[in-house]
């Protein structure tokens, strides 16, 4: 944590260069871990890239063709801060139809630019300096720093390959201090394609209750759920007004490039929300909510297309590891497969940068991803089928060839 | 089976040089049940042919090919049967459908210059009694067949590596 003394920046010596000007907040985000590995690849030529993290399909056409439609007939203006009406309506419905939480779209939905504006948004709504924010890791890596920017103290809570990367109760309640404010889920999980179950929900539900916690509910992945339906963290008894659920259209409509997401919550929590979001972006790009209002109009049956395809590839790659010789626990969710590989006797750095200039294949070392995500590889398999198979072919080399060194 | 027969096609649809061992995978289905399907597939002409799609403007000797409307008297008791498999038969010919509308077959013919389609259309397509009449339209340039897009275009255009 910052102490409030080091955040005053003194006037009284000169600076002797620029990054003294920055604040020591923003100084102390440390840079992305995949932000170094995306430099190491981008040097590289002939990648095959397992390093992905959005999908491989563009953006479907009736859904690009409605915002061109829109553009040609002048929708160039702001939209109401929280989003258009009719896109929060459509959003509104669709909580309801596919995951059982009702919303009030006047007052408990918030369109933004991106997901990653609705955890942005979330976390300076809630966090005051020296609130604890509990984190699973492995996880999406802006959680921390975010929470850190405000003043707040993110608490990695490890999960393991053994609970299927699952958040189980003992290790929640073992974390929980007095300080202890926030919760950040993401489940369906980047980076290890876990999922919760309603069962394996009930205790955490039941521990955030008796903490007094505000659950942070990422569902950004919850239509890549390949064994049943995905079950919201808002739906769970009595967990409705204290979790805000963050999604957005990037990864299931194929929509990473729009920007497009949304958050519902308890309209006191989505108010102080939209308070920031209209002195910040004033309201998501009005191109992108016609886009997002489509997918989910006539969009249907085409997302589900993409998440049978992904699910056949998730196949694919579980199977190529698991021959290779790396442990893979079988992703049930996201686009992600997350293979151990200890086996190997290298770290994950040192294995990535060894397959990458070794192998020729990118893919994402698990360590960038917090807590136990060390030993691991993240793999996305959002690759077409054969690249995904050329990639299991020459890590398979590559793993060979370390083993009998 | 009619489910797995229809995932099958859709894998195969894509890339027909899939293994029953690659399908079984991506299906979660024992490699035997996906053979067995592909037989039966093959057998019963579902299946009709793995062939190549090919961009034959690529290829320096190149094809020229015309769309041909054709109006047609039906035979009595045959209907278009007799006169469209009169037709089909010609190896020039690549495809032959049966028209609502204002003709009867479309007629998909192919050679190696403008003359040799012209020639086909004179010699062989109009002289039939049945044939009425016939209209012409060469193809300038294909953008699409089959569901795969033939120009050029970048499909993968994401950054390498992303969170
Ligand atoms: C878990 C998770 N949450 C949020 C995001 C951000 O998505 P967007 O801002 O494109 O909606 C991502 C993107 O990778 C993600 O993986």
């Amino acid at each position: 944590m910052i102490k409030d003394e080091e955040l005053q920046t003194s006037k009284a010596t000169r600076r002797a260069s620029m990054s003294d000007y920055l604040s020591p907040r923003a100084r102390a985000i440390p840079p992305s871990g995949i932000r170094r590995f995306f430099d190491l690849v981008s040097a590289s030529k002939d990648v095959i890239t397992l390093g992905v993290g959005e999908p491989d399909f563009v953006t479907p056409w009736h859904v690009r063709e409605a915002c061109v439609y829109s553009l040609e007939t002048g929708k160039t203006q702001y939209t109401s801060n929280s989003g258009t009406p009719e896109l929060r309506e459509a959003i509104g419905q669709y909580m309801n139809d596919r995951f059982h939480v009702e919303y009030d779209p006047a007052k408990e939905i918030l369109v933004t630019v991106g997901g990653s504006e609705a955890i942005d948004l979330a976390l300076r709504a809630l966090i005051s300096p020296g609130d604890e924010v509990l984190v699973p890791e492995p996880c999406y890596i802006s959680y921390s720093p975010i929470t850190a920017l405000g003043g707040g103290v993110p608490v990695g809570i490890e999960t393991f390959a053994k609970d299927q990367f699952k958040l189980t109760a003992e290790s929640l309640k073992a974390s929980i201090t007095p300080k202890s404010k926030l919760l950040i889920l993401c489940y369906p999980s980047n980076p290890t394609g876990a999922i919760m179950t309603y069962e394996d929900w009930l205790p955490i539900a039941k521990i955030v209750e008796e903490n007094d916690l505000i659950v942070i509910s990422d569902e950004i992945y919850a239509e890549l759920s390949y064994s049943g339906n995905h079950v919201s963290f808002a739906s769970l008894p009595g967990m409705k007004d204290r979790t805000i659920v963050v999604s957005g259209f990037s990864k299931a409509f194929a929509m990473t490039g729009w920007r497009m997401g949304y958050a519902c919550g308890h309209p006191d929590l989505i108010n102080a929300m939209l308070k920031i979001h209209q002195y910040t972006v004033m309201c998501a790009p009005v191109m992108g909510q016609v886009a997002a209002l489509e997918a989910l109009t006539n969009g249907m049956d085409e997302m589900k297309r993409m998440v049978e395809s992904y699910n056949q590839r998730r196949r694919l790659v579980v199977k190529g590891f698991t021959e290779i010789g790396l442990e893979c626990h079988e992703p049930q969710g996201a686009f992600y497969a997350f293979p151990s590989i200890k086996s190997t006797g290298l770290s994950s750095e040192t294995f990535a940068e060894r397959l990458l200039m070794e192998a020729k294949v990118a893919a994402v070392p698990g360590n960038v991803f917090g807590k136990g995500g060390e030993g691991y590889l993240r793999c996305s398999y959002a690759t077409s089928v054969s690249q995904l198979t050329e990639a299991l072919d020459k890590i398979g080399n590559f793993v060979h060839k370390i083993k009998m060194s | 089976m009619e489910k797995l027969k229809t995932d099958i096609l859709e894998l195969l649809k894509e890339d027909a040089r899939r293994s029953p061992d690659l399908i079984a995978t991506m299906l979660d289905v024992p490699e035997a049940e996906v053979t067995q399907a592909i037989q039966e597939l093959e057998k019963d002409h579902v299946i009709v042919k793995y062939a190549t799609v090919v961009n034959w403007s690529k290829v320096s000797d190149e094809k020229v090919t015309a769309l041909i409307e054709v109006q047609i008297t039906p035979e009595r008791g045959r209907g278009f049967e007799g006169i469209a498999e009169r037709i089909y038969l010609y190896p020039e010919v690549k495809s032959v459908y049966l028209m609502s509308g204002a003709y009867d077959l479309l007629v998909e013919v192919e050679g190696k210059t403008l003359k040799d389609v012209a020639s086909f259309v004179s010699n062989k397509l109009s002289p039939i009694d049945a044939v009425l009449s016939t209209k012409t339209f060469f193809i300038l340039k294909k953008y699409k067949q089959d569901g795969i897009i033939f120009e050029d275009y970048e499909d993968d255009q994401r950054l390498l590596i992303s969170p």
